[in-house]
């Protein structure tokens, strides 16, 4: 019997089901727990909040959630690998020994912190040294919109992680790290994984593509037979049990919900692939179609034969930067003619702002019940359809003219097209736009740091 | 390369026409302005008939008016899945785009509602 390492996953993003970790502690023998929190955007909304606050920028959640795993976890011998840290790793952890004191398990936690991705702070230095950071898609240079920039954070891989675990922490936070490295780190680190064993870095990449959104492998948002998979209300979050090859199993907890199978797996697979023979992480490059799936028993699929190259010379760097302001208002109008109403308040709301002279980047109207999601291919609607919503967008680079515009919903409901309801929320909310600027950055400029606070 | 025509393709003689709905699943995501929507054959016999028919012209044809750039397709013949990119698919993407949508999370079901030919004799669902 080969050894086998349990990685499982506790969260999927900042906003996840708050149970998940903790079913994952308490249900069943794990090795590993790891809890995703950052999207391509979340950064800049922890560096507005640590601007506003030096101890806040990180994944507030993820504090408590300790105070309530600690205890099992370090009971247990479940190390908990998490990018919680944001932008401000620091705190996270000082947050995070904080819980262990409360929940009376101080003496059992190391906390990790690995650092080193926050580059906001050199990001004229290394503009100086030549590195334009230039957007990835549009190839525009990062000095376009340097004064407006809020955040830049590189992604950084599994192998300053397995540092941390090396160096015996158990509790481990990081600023910007891969999702998938949060899984490969653990494996890498356990089964003493070469810095070129190229297709066990890939299968552990993979591992962690399949773990990184929490449920999405093990039933939820699954299409096929959805209706048919069992206990939504409690799904088993995935976990991986690998082997030193890189072979690993996908499954979940016995007794809990959803579904481990072929179908689900393939669709977390496809999500958010690019070009699937050339998935680049800083660990390695993986080619998705080497993958071998096999349903290997209820509940669990073997993946096998993944293989991986090299990894790249550079970074892929996140960048965010204030681009300009939005707001979306909506009303619902009920039959008769109900689409016919939402469209006469679509046509005076546009009237009105023309009227006014304001201009905006995009207007984009939608008849939510109609054609919100899938446009002009969910053909006409009933015509007796019971209601619809009437959905308005603007954008512009000014805050003046979406404010202005955040006022002309409400007036339509006495002064527009006949039976509008469903204001209950108010006027529409006006919010600072802060967009994302992927850009490369050779790995030579970064420098990952690992910090190990004792007890 | 597939379909010659470029709107409503003449049906072979022996075959039939289906929704794709009934010959795959899908799942699909987001990068930046950018949708993905992995396309994975219900069977295993139903992956050539896929491969041979969601070209890209003719998902560019489905998705017409709404998508700005162009489609790219790859091959997952392991997983019998196609990966389609949308470019422009997502009103500028992430936080700048106001579709309900802005994730692309139900293009998914939106390529579902392509039509497919199949043969007349292929069991379907």
């Amino acid at each position: 019997m080969s050894r086998v390492v349990r990685v499982a996953s506790g969260q999927g993003f900042w906003g996840d089901w708050l149970e998940a970790p903790i079913r994952q502690v308490e249900g069943g023998p794990i090795d590993y727990l790891m809890m995703d929190y950052l999207a391509e955007v979340t950064m800049s909304i922890m560096q507005k909040q640590r601007a506003r606050d030096p101890a806040l920028g990180y994944a507030r959640d993820f504090v408590p959630l300790m105070e309530r795993v600690l205890p099992d976890a370090v009971a247990s011998n479940v190390r908990i690998v998490s990018n919680a840290g944001g932008v401000n790793p620091r705190a996270c952890a000082d947050g995070v020994l904080e819980a262990a004191g409360r929940a009376g398990c101080e003496d059992g936690v190391r906390v990790g912190i690995v650092t080193g991705d926050d580059i906001l702070d050199r990001i004229d230095e290394l503009l100086a040294a030549g590195h334009p950071l230039a957007n990835l898609d549009t190839g525009e240079s990062l000095l376009a919109v340097r004064d407006r920039v809020q955040s830049a954070n590189a992604y950084l891989g599994a192998w300053p992680v397995v540092d941390a675990l090396r160096r015996g922490a158990n509790v481990i936070v990081t600023g910007r790290v891969t999702d998938t490295g949060l899984t490969l780190a653990p494996l890498a680190h356990e089964f003493g994984w070469a810095r070129d064993a190229w297709d066990r870095l890939a299968a552990g990449t993979v591992a962690g593509h399949i773990n990184e959104c929490g449920a999405q492998s093990t039933g939820g948002n699954c299409l096929v037979d959805w209706e048919t998979i069992p206990d939504l209300a409690n799904p088993g979050y995935p976990i991986v049990e690998a082997a030193e090859d890189g072979s690993f199993v996908v499954t979940k907890h016995p007794g809990t919900g959803g579904r481990v199978s072929v179908a689900g797996v393939t669709e977390q697979l496809l999500y958010e692939m690019g070009d699937p023979a050339n998935y680049i992480t800083p660990d390695c490059v993986v080619d998705f179609t080497s993958i071998r799936l096999d349903q290997a028993g209820p509940d669990r699929v073997a993946v096998t034969g993944v293989r991986g190259r090299p990894d790249t010379d550079s970074l892929k760097v996140s960048i965010s930067y204030l681009y300009g302001y939005k707001a979306v208002g909506t009303l619902v109008y009920a039959w008769p003619d109900a689409l016919a109403k939402a469209q006469k308040a679509d046509q005076v709301v546009r009237e009105r702002l023309r009227r006014l002279g304001l201009e905006y980047e995009q207007i984009l109207t939608e008849f939510v019940g109609v054609n919100a999601t899938h446009g002009r291919l969910a053909g006409p609607p009933d015509p007796n359809i019971a209601e619809v919503q009437f959905r308005i967008g603007v954008r512009s680079r000014e805050r003046g003219p979406v404010e202005r515009f955040s006022r002309e919903i409400a007036p339509l409901i006495l002064n527009g097209p006949p039976s509008a309801t469903g204001f209950a929320g108010g006027r529409p909310k006006v919010e600072a736009i802060v967009a994302y600027w992927p850009a490369l950055i050779p790995k030579s400029e970064i420098r990952p740091e690992i910090e190990i606070l004792e007890p | 390369m597939g379909v010659k025509q470029r709107r409503k393709p003449e049906r072979a003689t022996g075959t039939r026409r289906v929704l794709l709905l009934h010959l795959a699943h899908a799942r699909s995501g987001d990068k930046g302005d950018t949708a993905n929507v992995g396309v994975i054959a219900l069977r295993p016999e139903y992956y050539p008939i896929l491969v041979k028919q969601l070209t890209v012209r003719r998902v560019a044809a489905h998705f017409r008016g709404m998508i700005e750039g162009k489609v790219e397709r790859f091959e997952l013949p392991n997983l019998h899945a196609l990966n389609f990119l949308l470019h422009g698919a997502l009103g500028g993407g992430g936080t700048l785009s106001l579709k309900t949508d802005a994730q692309g999370k139900v293009l998914s079901t939106a390529m579902l509602r392509m039509e497919v030919d199949v043969p007349e004799d292929l069991r379907v669902g």
